[in-house]
Formats: C-alpha cells, sequence, structure tokens
C-alpha cells in the first residue's frame, strides 16, 4: 500500500504522464460504454446526409457532430466505436509478442548456452526485417483482414520482448535470493516464473505500454493500407483510407479518425514514459 | 580492423540463411496451393500438375529452396504472377524512387533531429527543451500516413504550394539517366524540372522523416546530457575550451556513437515507414508496389520485395557497424 | 612571502527542491608563490567545490553566492566569462581525480595536449607546438613520447593517463595548479611517483600547487600549508609541521587519530574514528 502511495508521487511528478493516463482511461470507458456514448450506430447508412461537415462548419442545424462520411453515417459514432477496435488490437498483440517473447526470454536467459543462442539467432533473424515489412509479409500469407493485422503485429512484437526480458533475467538470475532459492529446492520452473519473474517486472510493463501504443500505430497503418480491418468496420486507419479521394471535398473525414489515433498513441506513449521515470529511471530513452 | 570486419561479415550469413528461409517458406505456409491460386477456379486438375511442375512445386521441399537459391544467386527473382514481367527489371525501375525519399527524409531528420537534441541537451530544463522533447513525443506518436494527408491538405489543396501526389509534372521529361529526378534533372541541366522534382518531394520527405526525427533527437539529447556529465568535460573546460568548443569538439563526437547505431538501425525502417508513405502520396516507388502486390496474392513480387529490401536493410546495418567502428577509436586499433 | 592567490570570504550554494546546501560556506585562505597548500577534509567537507569555484567551473544548481578570488590582485569572480577562460589552463589549471574519465577517449593524448597550446599560445605554429608537447611528455616521464603523442587514452594505464593530465595541465606553465585528489584511484606505488613527478615540476617550474586530499598521509609528504575543512567551513589553518605536531581543533585532532600516518602516528598507538555525533562546528576555529 505504502509503495503503491509513493508510487503515485513520484508518476503525479510528470505532467504529461498524468494527462496520458487521464486520456487512456476516458478512452478505456467510451470504448465499454460506446453504445451509450454514441449518437447513432456506427454502421447505419443514410444516403440523404452524405458528407455533411461537422457542425460548427454546417450551414443550418445538423445533429452530426463531426460530420458524416460518403455513406451517410455519422463520423462521431464511428470514431467512437473504433476505439473498441484499437483497444482490441493493441490488447491482443501486446498479449500475443508478451507471452512469446516473455518464454523466449526467461528460456534464452535462464538456460544460457546453445539454447540461448539459438533463440537470439532467430530473435536476430526477427529483427533483421524492418518490422512493417514482416507485418506485411505475415498479412500476405495470412490474408487481408483485423485478425491477420492484430496476429502479424504480435508476432513482428515478439523479439523486443524477448530481448529486455532476456537482459533483464540475466541481470537476476546470479542474484543472491536466487540462489538461496535453488539450494532450497526450488525446480527450473519454479525459479524461472516465480522466483525471477516478478523482479523483472518493471522494463516490461514499460515495454508493454509502449508496444501498446504502437502496436495501434502500426494496426492503423495496416488498415490504412488496405491489409487490416476491412469495411465496413469502423476502424480508424481504415476510415482514412475510405476517406484519401474525398481530401479537397470532405476534409473532415480525414482529420479526425487520424487525430484520434494520434492521441490514443501519444497518450499511451506520455503514460509509458511517466511509468519509466518511476519504475525504471536507467531505461530512459536508451 | 580486418578481423573485426570479417568476423562482422560472417555474421550476416546465418541472417541472411534465416531471410531466404523465411522468404522461401511464404508460398508454402499460404493456405491453398499457389499453382491452383494462379489459375483461378476453373482450371482442371491436369493443367494445375503441369503449372506445378513448370514452378517446381512437385520437387521435394529442400530442392526447391535450393534451385530458389541458386535462381537469386543468379540475380533471377522470377516473374510477377499478374503482369508475367521480370521482377528484377520493375524493381529497378522502381527502387530509385524509394531511395531517393528515403534519402530525402533522412536528411532532413538527422539535420534537425541531432539539432534539436544538441540544443535541448545545451539548455536543459528551458521551454526549447521541453517543447521540442514534447515534440518528440509527438513525432513517434503520430500515424505518418495521416501526418501525410494533413500536409497535403493544407501545402496542396488550400494553399496550393506544392504538389498533391507524384514525383514530377507531366510537362517535364527527363532522361531516367541514375533514377534519382534530382541528380537527373541537374544532369540535363533542366532546373525546372529539378525545382518540380523537389516540390514534390517535401511533403513526403516531411512525412516520412518525421519518427526518424523524433527518435534522432531524443537520442542526441540523452546522449549528450550523459557524455556531458563525464570527467573530460571537465577537463576541457579547465583547459579553457569555450563553449562551442566544448560542445562540438569534446562532446558531440562521443555523443554520436549511439545516434550513429540508431540511425543505421532506422534506415531499413525508412524503407518500410516508406510504404505508408508512397501510398499516401501515389509515390510510384517499391512500396507502393510491394502493396498492390498483397492484394493481389503476388508472391514472386512480394517475396523478392521483401528479400531485396531485408538484404539492404543487412547491408545497411554492416555499414553503419563499420562507421561505428571507424569513430570510435576503441574498435578501430583494438 | 608574496601570495599568488588569495580567496576571501567564498560562498558557494546549491540549491533544491530540498532546500539550500551550503558547500562552501564563508571560506578564506591564501595560496603562497611556489608553495603546495592542502585542503583536507572528508567527503562532503566542500573541499572540491572550493577547487572548482576558483576556476568557476561551478554548474547549475551550484551559484557561487559571494566572496573574492584574488589572482595576482584582479578578482576572478568578476571577470566576463571570455577572460575567465584565458585564466584556466594558462594561469591556473586543473587535474581530476579519476586519470580512467578525464582524458577524451575519442582523440589522440597528443591532440589533447596540443590543445592547450592552441588555446594559450597562439603564436607557436604547428611544428613548435609538436615539439612542445614532446617535450611535456618526455617531462611527466612518458617514454617514446613521439609515439604516444599518437595514442589514445584507453591505451596507456591509469598512471600514465594522469601522466598525461599533468602534462595537459603543465603544457602553458600555469601559475597555479589545482589537483582534485589526483592520487586517491591510484594504486600506492604510483601515487608515490605521480607525487615525485608534481614536487619536482613545482621546484623545475615555480608552479604553486592547490592540492584537496581526503589522505593525511598524502598531505604529510607534500603540504606547507594545510587548509581543514569540515562541512563547507574551514576549521583549522595552519603550517603543516605545526599541525601535524600540534593540532588544535578538536575535528582535525579526531581527523589525525583516525588514521595512522607513517613517522607521525607513534606505535601501538590507539586509533579513534571521527564521531558523527559531535557538532564540531560548535568549537571554535583555530587560523594560524
Amino acid at each position: 500500500m505504502e509503495n503503491l502511495l509513493e508510487f503515485i508521487k513520484q508518476y503525479k511528478k510528470n505532467r504529461a504522464a498524468v494527462v496520458g493516463f487521464i486520456v487512456v482511461v476516458l478512452l478505456l470507458l467510451t470504448a465499454i460504454f460506446a453504445p451509450i456514448v454514441a449518437p447513432y450506430s456506427p454502421n447505419i447508412q443514410n444516403l440523404a446526409d452524405r458528407l455533411i461537415p461537422p457542425m460548427w462548419d454546417a450551414k443550418g442545424v445538423s445533429s452530426h457532430i463531426l460530420g458524416t462520411d460518403d455513406f451517410g453515417r455519422d463520423l462521431f459514432s464511428r470514431i467512437i466505436f473504433g476505439s473498441r477496435i484499437s483497444l482490441m488490437v493493441g490488447a491482443i498483440s501486446v498479449g500475443v509478442s508478451l507471452s512469446f517473447g516473455l518464454i523466449m526470454g526467461i528460456v534464452a536467459a535462464y538456460f544460457g548456452g546453445k539454447t540461448d543462442l539459438f533463440i537470439m539467432r532467430i530473435v536476430d533473424i526477427m529483427l533483421s526485417i524492418p518490422a512493417i515489412l514482416l507485418a506485411i509479409v505475415i498479412v500476405s500469407i495470412l490474408g487481408p483482414s483485423l485478425f491477420s493485422a492484430m496476429t502479424a503485429i504480435g508476432i513482428v512484437g515478439i523479439p523486443t520482448y524477448a530481448r529486455i526480458v532476456r537482459s533483464s533475467v540475466l541481470a537476476e538470475r546470479e542474484k543472491e535470493y536466487v540462489i538461496a532459492s535453488r539450494i532450497n529446492g526450488s525446480s527450473n520452473f519454479r525459479l524461472m516464473f516465480v522466483v525471477i519473474l516478478p523482479n523483472c517486472a518493471s522494463p516490461i510493463i514499460v515495454q508493454a505500454t509502449m508496444g501498446f501504443a504502437s502496436a495501434v500505430l502500426e494496426a492503423a497503418g495496416l488498415s490504412f493500407l488496405g491489409l487490416g480491418a476491412q469495411p465496413p468496420t469502423p476502424e480508424w486507419g481504415a476510415m482514412l483510407s475510405d476517406s484519401l479521394q474525398f481530401i479537397t471535398t470532405a476534409p473532415w473525414m480525414i482529420f479526425y479518425p487520424g487525430l484520434a489515433i494520434f492521441l490514443t498513441v501519444l497518450s499511451f506513449n506520455l503514460m509509458g514514459d511517466g511509468l519509466m521515470d518511476v519504475l525504471d529511471p536507467k531505461l530512459k530513452d536508451k | 580492423m580486418f578481423s573485426y570486419i570479417v568476423k562482422r561479415l560472417l555474421w550476416t550469413i546465418p541472417t541472411l540463411f534465416g531471410v531466404t528461409l523465411l522468404v522461401f517458406s511464404m508460398v508454402h505456409l499460404t493456405p491453398g496451393d499457389p499453382a491452383a491460386a494462379i489459375l483461378g477456379d476453373k482450371a482442371n486438375k491436369q493443367s494445375i500438375a503441369d503449372l506445378r511442375a513448370q514452378m517446381g512445386l512437385d520437387k521435394p521441399l529442400y530442392e526447391q529452396y535450393f534451385i530458389y537459391i541458386k535462381n537469386l544467386s543468379h540475380g533471377d527473382f522470377g516473374k510477377s504472377a499478374n503482369s508475367n514481367e521480370e521482377v528484377m527489371s520493375e524493381f529497378k525501375d522502381r527502387f530509385p524512387a524509394t531511395v531517393e525519399l528515403s534519402m530525402v527524409a533522412m536528411f532532413f531528420a538527422v539535420f534537425l533531429g541531432i539539432g534539436a537534441g544538441i540544443i535541448s541537451a545545451v539548455k536543459r530544463y528551458s521551454i526549447f527543451d521541453y517543447g521540442s522533447m514534447f515534440g518528440a513525443l509527438a513525432g513517434v506518436s503520430m500515424p505518418v500516413f495521416w501526418l501525410g494527408l494533413v500536409l497535403i491538405y493544407f501545402f496542396s489543396v488550400k494553399l496550393g504550394w506544392l504538389p498533391v501526389s507524384g514525383r514530377l509534372g507531366y510537362e517535364f521529361d527527363i532522361d531516367h539517366i541514375t533514377g534519382f529526378y534530382l541528380i537527373d534533372s541537374l544532369l540535363a541541366k533542366d532546373y525546372e524540372a529539378f525545382w518540380d522534382a523537389l516540390k514534390h518531394l517535401i511533403l513526403p520527405a516531411i512525412a516520412l522523416g518525421t519518427i526518424p526525427m523524433a527518435i534522432i533527437a531524443r537520442m542526441t539529447r540523452s546522449s549528450m546530457i550523459e557524455v556531458m556529465k563525464e570527467e573530460y568535460i571537465k577537463t576541457a573546460r579547465a583547459k579553457g575550451c569555450s563553449r562551442f568548443q566544448v560542445i562540438f569538439i569534446h562532446a558531440l563526437r562521443n555523443a554520436m556513437m549511439p545516434v550513429v547505431t540508431i540511425i543505421g538501425l532506422m534506415l531499413g525502417s525508412l524503407f518500410a515507414g516508406a510504404i505508408l508513405t508512397e501510398t499516401t502520396f501515389s509515390w510510384p516507388g517499391i512500396g507502393k508496389w510491394l502493396v498492390n502486390a498483397v492484394y493481389q496474392r503476388d508472391f514472386p513480387v512480394i517475396q523478392s520485395t521483401t528479400l531485396i529490401i531485408a538484404i539492404i536493410f543487412i547491408i545497411v546495418n554492416f555499414i553503419v557497424d563499420l562507421l561505428y567502428a571507424f569513430i570510435n577509436p576503441k574498435i578501430r586499433l583494438g | 612571502m608574496k601570495n599568488l592567490l588569495e580567496v576571501k570570504n567564498l560562498k558557494t550554494f546549491f540549491y533544491s527542491d530540498a532546500g539550500v546546501n551550503k558547500a562552501v560556506n564563508d571560506v578564506s585562505f591564501e595560496i603562497p608563490k611556489g608553495k603546495t597548500v592542502c585542503i583536507v577534509g572528508e567527503s562532503g567537507s566542500g573541499k572540491s567545490i572550493t577547487s572548482l569555484s576558483i576556476l568557476r567551473l561551478i554548474d547549475h544548481p551550484g551559484v557561487i553566492e559571494g566572496g573574492e578570488v584574488i589572482l595576482d590582485g584582479k578578482d576572478l569572480l568578476k571577470l566576463s566569462d571570455a577572460q575567465m577562460r584565458k585564466i584556466r589552463g594558462r594561469e591556473i589549471s586543473m587535474i581530476f581525480q579519476e586519470p580512467m574519465t578525464s582524458l577524451n577517449p575519442s582523440y589522440t593524448v597528443g591532440y589533447q595536449i596540443d590543445e592547450a597550446l592552441r588555446l594559450h599560445q597562439k603564436h607557436l605554429n604547428k611544428k613548435q607546438r609538436f615539439e612542445k608537447v614532446v617535450e611535456s611528455l618526455d617531462l611527466v616521464g612518458i617514454p617514446d613520447p613521439r609515439e604516444k603523442y599518437r595514442e589514445y587514452p584507453f591505451k596507456l594505464s591509469g598512471g600514465q593517463r594522469q601522466r598525461v593530465m599533468i602534462a595537459i595541465a603543465m603544457a602553458c606553465e600555469p601559475k597555479l595548479l589545482i589537483a582534485d585528489e589526483p592520487t586517491t584511484a591510484l594504486d600506492v606505488t604510483i601515487q608515490a611517483q605521480v607525487l615525485d613527478l608534481m614536487k619536482e615540476l613545482q621546484d623545475k617550474k615555480g608552479t604553486s600547487i592547490l592540492f584537496i586530499t581526503h589522505d593525511l598521509g598524502v598531505v604529510y609528504q607534500i603540504a606547507d600549508e594545510v587548509v581543514v575543512m569540515y562541512k563547507g567551513h574551514i576549521v583549522e589553518k595552519a603550517s603543516a609541521q605545526e599541525l601535524f605536531k600540534d593540532p588544535r581543533h578538536p575535528y582535525t585532532k579526531a581527523l589525525l587519530h583516525s588514521i595512522p600516518i607513517p613517522g607521525v602516528t607513534p606505535r601501538k598507538s590507539k586509533l579513534d574514528t571521527v564521531d558523527d555525533d559531535v557538532d564540531y562546528l560548535s568549537f571554535p576555529k583555530e587560523i594560524r
């Protein structure tokens, strides 16, 4: 409890990180209560109300806060529902990266020797292909869909987590408490996951927060390319790619979905930055 | 130094092996028969079997891999499944466009990034520092394709200062000597074309360079701050060096070492980032080509572009490591 | 006897959220020409800050709040930054504790000595400077100075690096050399060599030395005058002879009793510790 209070006190020093945290919480609430918050259903088309500008630009009265798209769908509602997709993509991708990266990193560091060499070679090879390219390769194998995009981003993230976990386990492995536990007869599994792992939590938490941000960004990118979420899914990146041709006539279709991506990613990054200050100051800017 | 180069060169072999293996197995990991996929629904069994034999798919896997590598080593990257053109010839047409864009973007990112990083480090805790570090965080959070669209909207649609898309206006026609329009137009002494090519480059280069710029700025700042705490900085000041000399002679050179590494790492991801930028700006490079190939499931094109980008990435990293060794006397002489 | 440098009522404070740390609080002492003055004290006593304040190398959040540092009649604290740069390295130079990190790893040894000449002796040409650098490397006892000119610091041992530091500091033949614990990080045998070198250079060039150390054994070997600092204040000031023979301030006595000094501490005498619970500042200052 005291630790938690101290943690909050330290975290609060970074104002930007507090703002990031608040936005993330708001985003989470928005996603949960999307049907209540959104004034319209995200996918209902109304061709009579096509390409209406945002409220403040609309001449005459309009009930569409951010205007409508080329199918007459309410942009604000689509963005609200889009938060569900982005948060889900972030959570699942980070989940995939984290679970595989964790196991690979901890096994490599704990067993060392040839196991370590083999695992880290795979990691190096994966890192020798730029992330978005590898993601595109995976998507082209699985075929374009939101599921493929999440899987691809998850796989692409594995090496980063594996490296971070490995280096922190390596640092912990030789410490007295581990040796003591080993002398007391702990099994390998217990040593790895119960004794060592909790002490490596800080850099992993920081990486997961930042990783969430980049997963959201990458998923939006893939969807923008048409390789992720498919229409009519209200995914922010996909919404942007639909709106390309309307850049002169309906620029609001471009501004707001992109702004949603930017603010979401920025908030998670700010939060990660704040967590890094508190949990792992040495990691800062590395 | 020589043994270091050899050692570093040997390290790339397993990586190359892994990358070719991955690219090779792409076709086989895909659900369904590639031959059937090419011929479509109406194909009969006999024609599928013929195509399989023609593509070498009936041979054992290791043999197929061996043949694949053999062809690659002859520069034979296969034919596009859709256009039936040699992959390599189209690649040669498009590659300079991507390289030109990436280079200009990197140039922009390196200069502004290092500059902002140095000023932030030197004027630590100033408004400039807070501003540029927040800007750097915003930069890495920026969806580049969106930034590209917003730039197009303001500078092309609203202000009409810069072109919306493409590499060069239709009214210009220049010889493709190097494939880099900036250089080709200068060689042809066609300064109007040069200016036009430059105008086409500005927005995509800014969009593509934003993330690397942000990363470089952050890295430069933290590296400079670390170095400025070193004892040898105190020595230089005690010697009577001016602030300028301390920063640019004593600090910068040491602070640049991690920055050089990160710049190298980013060169590769810049090619990848170009995929998004090229789509936004209809830039006729390999990124856009790759995306189209994925839509059409044109595997020879996907395989070749992936492989070539990965190889370039490996080569660039190799060069960066050499450069790093060169500026670090401990590796150069050790 | 004339004084080269006079420090009068120097105050250097550090400001932070937690409050003000008065690292150097009203410190005054003199450095006579050609003599060695030692400032002794524990870590945190303000001895290093005092020496850095003389060269005005105090960084944010530290501020020199007051006092005078008079060199040849001019107050260094009143000079412009540009004027101060002409003092550093030419009139006063400084060497530091960590020879492993106080040389720039990216430049050759020769370059780093040459730089001092380039800054302060602009009338010399490249060739003359090269000869001077080689000469100074020779002077500080580096073998094969012509070869070593091109060497990078990581190739040299700790003792050799400290010799190079001394060569940089002595390149322009300054009037005062400030040495901030220059031997602390070195092996005992190397320590003695470096101290001998400094004394030898002092005899040859007539340089005054301000020596900062916590090691009374070193003080005994080289000091003419001794300044004892404790928590930012000077508690005792005396000639080396007087101080070791007849320490007056309780803190000095405690310090002297806490470590054996060859030639001073009687054999088999009991060692004591400096008592953290005693407020030594409550005793009157002993300035002789």
